[in-house]
């Protein structure tokens, strides 16, 4: 594994590190020479990492398919959104009256809020549907996500709390240390933007969440998750406590979400039920399938490769069209759908490990006279 | 009183449309352990052939009374549906009877997402209208009222679904379709070829969902290309609530299903003083899923399931 090769030598590893660095600094600023949508548009791959990180530990670590991840997005998005708008004091005047100044949580209480909140809806799906497996849990788990993009959507009356599908609007930007992210600001005598700085705090958790992953792929709990998505009877019998390693993997997973969505809602500074629809969850899907289920490298280039999809195609379609038929055949949003649905039944028809997989292990101990290599090819899929 | 005949009523029509589809997933994971995630899309597109199709036949023949077209609309899905299926099940699917078993589902939203996409640029984004084709005036039942429509969608329902059920239990194919359910293997050493019987199973699910999608927008007059989502969730979660890969089992929980949810969404509002309202209906299907699939996991009528997924 390459990680592990690089740690072995440090300086090359800090090198790399430095490099990796620099290379995602100077980025934007590239970016930012083609537009500013473009900048926007990193900033939601980030997003995305972060989204895919998360499920490619339930998915990909411990094999439990699960579709209603965007779920986690939307509670982390919604607590940031009630606790950093005027929402909450305009329809509750007791609380108005307890906080006469407005709730103005900062992100450094909204953050772990949101990623616990969405820890413990994890737990809370995942509890009841512990012993299910494969497609059943698949859709018990799209039915939760549905049934809270249902209560977003429908929570407006008696009581207001989520606006219903109008959504909340006036979410405050981030506030770091005295400094407005929704303000450019000038530092050394440069003008830095405002998309510029979400831009760096977004690089800055994904590729924390990077490491958090990979530190936990090759800890005790990781190869706990990995064991039971091989086997998870023998997993059992290895002395894994089963339940409690996958309730790990549905709460850390959720919690991804949770920042990720904190981040969402702010970064917006708008959030309705619409953006966490049940094709959220199979776009974030699609990128761990097509970067490589469980790989941590793999996903994160699926990850971004799909979330500039979008950004790349708008610039892309309509003039290519244009140039080909003389008119726009089919726009943009359409196409990428049909990218989308081609990617990801291609890749499993073709490549159902991945355009990036992880490296095998242990297949020449699979590989037995009576049981060749299709099944140990299929191991994990 | 009324309200509860009439919510009756109301839940057997939904529940008889959820039958018709749940027949779909329920038959196709009895041969193939296989949840056909497409199915609910395969409806749309029968549904959307459907319109097309009546729309061409009424400016061709605009004296073609409204059943004969309703009749021929159905006849137009039919093929359209069986051969999409037949097409996903070639395409997507057999290529990997053998991989792991989150392989083909992942395939298979692949496959809806394309279908839907496709739908969407053929017959656009829009909410198109379905005519009104059989007559609107209204029968009373008691204090309850049922329309024509809604009717015929309960007759229909009840004589498919009779007809299946004699089609599996009292003919060759019934048996090989039994024998292939039971165990493809041996089933093949029987001289049943697994691959036309997992084919004629899938055309028989395609069938039944063109049916349930041209009753769906004949009752409900409108059609979109992102129709047959929800219903296919639901005739998902009949499916479970009978017992997947149970005949009978599909068609009582369907029916059962449908009597929840339009109870559940009649007396919410009384219920719970009017804090939850008939909005919350789709969350019924879901809370019932759940609760199914934790407390007895092989469904009403099924038998062991739990450990095969």
């Amino acid at each position: 594994m390459p990680e592990a090769a690089s740690a072995r030598r440090p300086a090359r590893a800090f090198a790399g590190a430095a490099a990796v660095a620099v290379a995602l600094a100077l980025l934007p600023i590239l970016a930012g020479a083609m537009g500013d949508a473009w900048v926007r548009g990193l900033c939601f791959a980030a997003l995305y990492v972060m989204l895919a990180l998360g499920l490619n530990i339930v998915v990909g670590f411990a094999g439990l398919l699960d579709l209603g991840y965007i779920a986690f997005y939307a509670v982390g998005a919604y607590v940031y959104a009630l606790l950093a708008s005027p929402h909450l004091t305009e329809h509750f005047p007791a609380l108005a009256r307890a906080f006469p100044g407005g709730l103005h949580m900062p992100i450094w209480a909204v953050l772990p809020l949101g990623a616990g909140l969405a820890a413990a809806f994890g737990i809370l799906l995942g509890a009841p549907v512990l012993k299910l497996r494969g497609d059943y849990l698949a859709i018990v788990t799209l039915g939760f996500g549905e049934i809270i993009r249902i209560f977003l959507n429908n929570l407006n009356a008696p009581l207001n709390f989520t606006n219903g599908p109008a959504g909340i609007t006036l979410i405050e930007p981030v506030h770091i240390a005295g400094l407005d992210l929704s303000h450019s600001t000038t530092v050394l005598g440069l003008r830095v933007s405002s998309v510029l700085m979400y831009y760096y705090l977004l690089v800055a958790l994904a590729v924390l969440a990077i490491v958090v992953c990979l530190r936990l792929q090759d800890s005790r709990l990781g190869r706990a998750w990995m064991a039971i998505r091989e086997d998870e009877i023998a997993a059992r019998t290895m002395g894994i406590n089963v339940r409690n390693v996958k309730l790990l993997a549905f709460s850390l997973g959720a919690s991804f979400g949770g920042i990720a969505g904190g981040m969402f809602a702010a970064f917006q500074g708008f959030v309705s039920p619409e953006s966490f629809s049940l094709m959220e969850s199979i776009i974030v899907l699609s990128m761990i399938v097509l970067g490589g289920l469980g790989h941590v490298p793999g996903v994160v280039l699926g990850a971004v490769m799909l979330a500039m999809l979008p950004e790349a195609l708008r610039h892309t379609a309509v003039p290519v069209q244009q140039w080909l038929f003389g008119r726009v055949v089919i726009d943009a949003e359409v196409l990428r759908m049909l990218l989308y649905g081609l990617a990801t039944v291609g890749i499993m028809l073709y490549r159902p490990r991945g355009l990036w997989p992880a490296p095998r292990h242990g297949v020449v101990a699979a590989v037995t006279p009576d049981r060749p290599a299709a099944a140990a090819g299929a191991s994990h899929g | 009183m009324d309200t509860l005949l009439q919510q009756l009523l109301n839940g057997l029509v939904l529940g008889s449309l959820y039958a018709l589809i749940a027949l779909g997933y329920t038959m196709v994971y009895g041969v193939l352990n296989l949840i056909n995630f497409a199915h609910g899309d395969v409806l749309m597109v029968g549904a959307l052939a459907a319109l097309s199709a009546i729309g061409y036949l009424h400016g061709a023949w605009p004296g073609l009374p409204g059943w004969s077209l309703l009749i021929l609309g159905i006849l137009a899905a039919i093929p359209v549906c069986v051969a999409l299926s037949l097409l996903i099940e070639r395409i997507a699917y057999r290529p990997l009877r053998h991989a792991p078993r989150l392989a083909p589902l992942i395939t298979a939203i692949g496959v809806s997402i394309l279908i839907q996409t496709f739908a969407m640029l053929v017959w656009g984004r829009n909410y198109l209208t379905f005519p009104q084709l059989l007559p609107e005036a209204p029968m009373h039942i008691g204090g309850a009222t049922l329309t024509v429509t809604k009717a015929v969608v309960i007759v229909l329902a009840a004589l498919i679904m009779a007809g299946l059920l004699w089609l599996v239990n009292r003919t060759r194919l019934g048996r090989a379709m039994r024998a292939t359910a039971e165990n493809p293997r041996v089933a093949s050493l029987m001289g049943v070829s697994p691959d036309s019987v997992i084919a004629v199973t899938f055309a028989i699910g395609a069938a039944l969902a063109a049916v349930a999608g041209v009753m769906i927008e004949s009752t409900y007059s409108v059609a979109h290309f992102y129709m047959g989502f929800i219903p296919g969730l639901k005739a998902f979660t009949a499916a479970v609530l009978g017992g997947i890969g149970n005949i009978a089992g599909a068609m009582v929980g369907g029916i059962v299903l449908g009597l929840i949810e339009s109870l559940g969404a009649g007396y919410i509002g009384d219920l719970t003083g009017g804090v939850f309202g008939s909005n919350y209906q789709d969350v019924f299907a879901f809370i019932v899923l759940c609760g199914v699939l934790i407390l007895r996991p092989s469904g009403l009528l099924g038998e062991r399931v739990a450990d095969r997924a």
